[in-house]
């Protein structure tokens, strides 16, 4: 049993357009103090399977199926009460934009307290002192003035820093980071990375992190799942990954990523390049392979049938039906 | 939480212009409340455009039938003068029509090209209309009125003329900041870039754009404009007797109301229907426009 | 935030002494002999010459502005036509009356208004949002007069529960007046209601899908804490906006059920005094209904900007 076991996720939604298939059938596990990366483009349905674990997704039009097991617990059916009880104590979350995540109209203590009174029931008081610690912990200088002032007051790199304050401050087991660094300048980039690295170090907190940015991936993430069109396409250890990628979604994005890019880490960061084509509407979902269209290897049989994921390795997992050979470089 | 909602914004926004506007209608069409406002907008407008035509002289008075109950010859009753109320209530609709359609075309007439410089040339026009827009609203319409009424005489004209001008400053704001948010586009700062003139990409960009909030304004002020009609005409600040008012109907109402309750009923409700109408067609507007502002 | 606060009442000082140009031109403006149209139409000429000599009527435009102002600013607003008695007189006597009708009735707008519309998008697309929508909708077009006529039809001409008009004031018959207040409160408020809880209910809903909301949800904050506190505190800045918008609006609806309840209200004085061309009221009753507008635009400016510290900390203005 792992940290943390989904099995079988399918998550849609109902929209005024017809009902959407963010996910599908996505299964994945995550240890204890591992990092796991999930990539892929906007819409693949990275973030949607992240905050289906602390269930933040709209409540009436959110179609979800499959299970979410975090220590053994079954999350998907837990009664809300007791989900608020793990929202932020056991799993928390740092979300992208950490320019609107804040709320404006309180400070930045009262915005961190507020969960270790809701969590820790410390005082007023030693909710402050626990706070200014924490602020600390993620490199804000002089916190005990920046406690007192309210999110406009500072910069984008300090705010993503006090989400984290406020995510890691009940010392979660699992922490969700949403492309925590897309927002940010490259050179705070590397800060934040080094605070969730951190983090896992020192707490053993587990991280999933949502990116689209393979260079993140490369400097910080254990594992990865390459998502597509709602669906993992790819799974294995990121050195493993980078070495031997076998989907021909997982090889088009390192083809358009310098060598350099890679291996230069953070400070190299590069987006994932455009692979030509259109991802397919989520609104159908046909039984062929959803990469298709865009597929320089693909053919007849990938259109009668969709791949599953297949063991290519001890912890390599690749749905292709032409996968490509092993050995050969991006 | 992101992800569904990039699908059903940018469902909007992908496709051509024509099959973005089919699309508008499609959501349109679908929604109960929207269309119910389109019927009564429409019954509202023949009513005021064919029903004068069809249901006699609003002003003819007979003396024999006085404060009499609905019946077949006056299907709504008959006013303390013996005119046939439902006459009354058609040629009160085209009042009503003139009075939101008139000062509404004024404050887009006046506010339109105001509100265009202002955002385009912001470095001097703008605070000197910021500054007049604020005086404006310092103004409660209601001084407007009582002022216009004292200084021309109570009158539609006065009414139009207060109406359209307590709009303006709404309409300014609304083109102003239209101009600004495209303004930054790109392609408009491309135009501008490649040194086209103010005036063409003012007719050419900024205006179109303009459109849609200029409408959802509209299906906003017609409404406050009718209202707006029948409350001076109700005070004796607007239409004067014997023209058939909706307001003036509700003044005569009023001395009647224990002997003849109808006359109070009719007008009242008629304007009612005519505003909920537009109502529900702006509030239909607005949500298929911007599916997020919820209003 | 001292700065701000400064700023805003220099700004409206200029804008209440431009007001002051536009009324003290609108009366200049007026056809015919001003000392004539202040005086009234049967005044005796003593009475006209009289009125000539005490502002200056005779000399320059920008001298008699000057001497307006200087009689304003002192508590002479000449004296009304019907009754020669001094306006300012008059005044003291309408305002509480209209001051107590519209307190009474902002309290009912604030309190059903605001609690429909947090409930209404709390609840969103269910049972008692249709409720509150339905009667936003009525609230918006239904006029205040008409809803007044039908309210006295219903609980005056046919239960005969409340009586249909007059005012006693409260400081003689406390019962009587609440119950003649009941009314002409419950028909104003109510529009008012309407306008708040569908402004309300539109800042909950694009607060509760904010992105802060998000964040105070995945902290495990019970769902009153995420709505109570993190999405109301900044809907509060748009209910407190719409407040000062509506005051306009709120003045003209005074000025209606006055006329219909009856009510011997600042609305009364004002129509009256239209209808009997009545020109030093006028002059006096916008000047106070501008002042007023401009006043409370004032506080509302300043409250908004407690409640958002992006204002209160740099004292930049907003809008």
């Amino acid at each position: 049993m792992s940290l943390l076991d989904i099995t079988d996720l399918t998550v849609g939604f109902d929209t005024e357009d017809g009902h959407v298939h963010a996910v599908k059938e996505v299964s994945l596990s995550l240890e204890e103090g591992e990092i796991l990366a999930l990539c892929g483009e906007s819409g693949c349905g990275k973030t949607v399977t992240a905050m289906s674990v602390p269930r933040l997704l709209p409540p009436r039009t959110t179609r979800l199926t499959g299970s979410i097991r975090l220590d053994g617990r079954e999350l998907t059916t837990l009664p809300e009460p007791q989900m608020r009880q793990v929202r932020g104590k056991e799993v928390s979350v740092v979300f992208q934009e950490p320019m609107t995540s804040l709320n404006p109209s309180f400070t930045v203590g009262f915005q961190i307290a507020e969960v270790l009174r809701r969590h820790e029931n410390l005082s007023r008081g030693a909710a402050r002192r626990r706070a200014v610690e924490l602020l600390e912990l993620v490199g804000i200088p002089a916190p005990a003035q920046r406690i007192k002032e309210y999110p406009h007051q500072l910069s984008g790199g300090m705010r993503q820093r006090v989400m984290i304050a406020i995510a890691v401050a009940c010392s979660p087991r699992v922490l969700i980071a949403d492309e925590p660094t897309t927002a940010l300048d490259v050179t705070i980039q590397a800060g934040v990375l080094d605070v969730f690295r951190d983090l896992r170090d020192r707490l053993g907190t587990a991280i999933i992190l949502i990116t689209h940015d393979l260079g993140v991936v490369a400097d910080i993430a254990d594992r990865a799942v390459i998502m597509y069109a709602g669906r993992a396409a790819e799974q294995a250890p990121v050195e493993e990954l980078f070495a031997r990628p076998l989907h021909p979604y997982t090889l088009g994005l390192m083809k358009a990523l310098p060598a350099a890019a890679v291996a230069a880490g953070p400070g190299g960061r590069r987006r994932l390049a455009e692979i030509p084509g259109m991802v397919p509407s989520p609104l159908a979902d046909p039984a062929e392979c959803a990469f298709h269209a865009r597929c320089p290897s693909g053919q007849d049989d990938c259109l009668a049938a969709r791949p599953s994921l297949v063991r290519h390795g001890p912890a390599h997992l690749a749905a292709c039906f032409h996968p490509a050979r092993s050995g050969e470089q991006p | 939480m992101a992800d569904p909602m990039t699908v059903s914004v940018g469902a909007i926004r992908v496709g051509s212009p024509a099959e973005r506007r089919r699309r508008l209608w499609r959501r349109f069409r679908r929604r109960p409340m929207p269309m119910a406002g389109l019927v009564l907008v429409a019954g509202f407008l023949l009513l005021a455009l064919v029903g004068p035509l069809v249901t006699g002289d609003p002003i003819i008075q007979d003396y024999a039938a006085t404060l009499a109950p609905p019946s077949a010859a006056h299907p709504m009753g008959t006013d303390d003068l013996g005119r046939d109320v439902l006459a009354r209530i058609a040629s009160g609709a085209r009042v009503s029509l003139q009075a939101g359609v008139l000062s509404t075309l004024l404050a887009m007439v006046a506010g339109i090209p105001i509100g265009l410089l202002a955002g385009f040339y912001r470095r001097w026009l703008d605070p000197l209309v910021g500054r007049l827009v604020d005086v404006t609203l310092a103004f409660p319409f209601l001084v407007f009125a009582v002022g216009l009424a004292a200084i021309i005489g109570p009158s539609l004209t006065g009414v139009v003329l207060a109406l359209g001008f307590a709009q303006l400053p709404a309409v300014i704001r609304i083109t102003r900041g239209e101009v600004l948010a495209i303004k930054e586009m790109d392609y408009v700062s491309a135009a501008i870039a490649d040194g086209a003139a103010d005036g063409h990409i003012l007719l050419r960009y900024v205006l179109p754009n303009c459109a849609g909030p200029l409408i959802v304004q509209a299906t906003v002020a017609i409404p406050t404009a009718i209202i707006g009609e029948a409350t001076l005409s109700f005070l004796g600040l607007g239409v004067q007797p014997p023209t058939p008012s909706w307001g003036v109907m509700l003044t005569v109402a009023q001395q009647y109301l224990d002997v003849a309750p109808w006359l109070a009923i009719w007008p009242g409700l008629l304007i009612a229907l005519a505003t909920l109408g537009f109502n529900l067609l702006g509030d239909g507007l607005r949500d298929v426009l911007d599916p997020r502002s919820g209003l | 935030m001292t700065w701000f606060i400064l700023r805003r009442c220099g700004a409206a000082v200029i804008v209440l002494l431009l007001g002051s140009v536009l009324i003290f031109l609108g009366v200049r403006a007026l056809p015919g002999d001003p000392a004539l149209v202040m005086a009234g139409e049967d005044a005796s000429p003593a009475l006209v010459a009289a009125i000539r000599e005490e502002y200056g009527l005779d000399r320059p435009l920008p001298v008699q502005y000057v001497e307006y102002l200087r009689q304003t600013l002192s508590g002479n607003l000449g004296r009304s036509t019907q009754d020669q008695l001094p306006v300012a007189t008059i005044l003291a006597e309408r305002l509480p009356v209209t001051l107590e009708l519209t307190a009474l009735a902002m309290l009912v707008a604030v309190t059903v208004g605001v609690l429909a519309g947090i409930v209404a998008a709390v609840r969103r697309g269910r049972a008692a949002d249709y409720v509150a929508t339905g009667f936003g909708l009525a609230g918006l077009s239904i006029p205040h007069f008409w809803l007044g006529l039908l309210a006295i039809l219903l609980f005056s001409v046919t239960l005969r529960w409340l009586p249909a008009s007059g005012y006693v004031p409260f400081t003689e018959d406390p019962v009587g007046n609440l119950q003649r207040m009941l009314l002409p409160t419950l028909v104003l408020g109510m529009g008012f209601a309407a306008v708040l809880m569908r402004q309300t209910r539109s800042a909950m809903l694009s607060a509760l899908s904010a992105d802060y909301v998000r964040t105070a949800r995945s902290k495990g904050l019970p769902e009153r804490a995420v709505v109570g506190v993190h999405a109301l505190r900044n809907s509060l800045t748009t209910v407190v906006t719409v407040l000062g918008l509506q005051l306009g609006a709120l003045i003209s609806g005074a000025v209606v059920t006055e006329q219909i309840f009856v009510i011997p209200g600042f609305g009364k004085l004002t129509v009256d005094a239209v209808l009997t061309r009545n020109y030093p009221v006028i002059q006096a009753v916008v000047l106070v209904t501008v002042t007023a507008y401009v006043v409370i635009n004032l506080l509302v400016d300043i409250v908004y900007a407690f409640l958002n510290p992006r204002i209160r900390l740099s004292g930049a203005s907003h809008g």
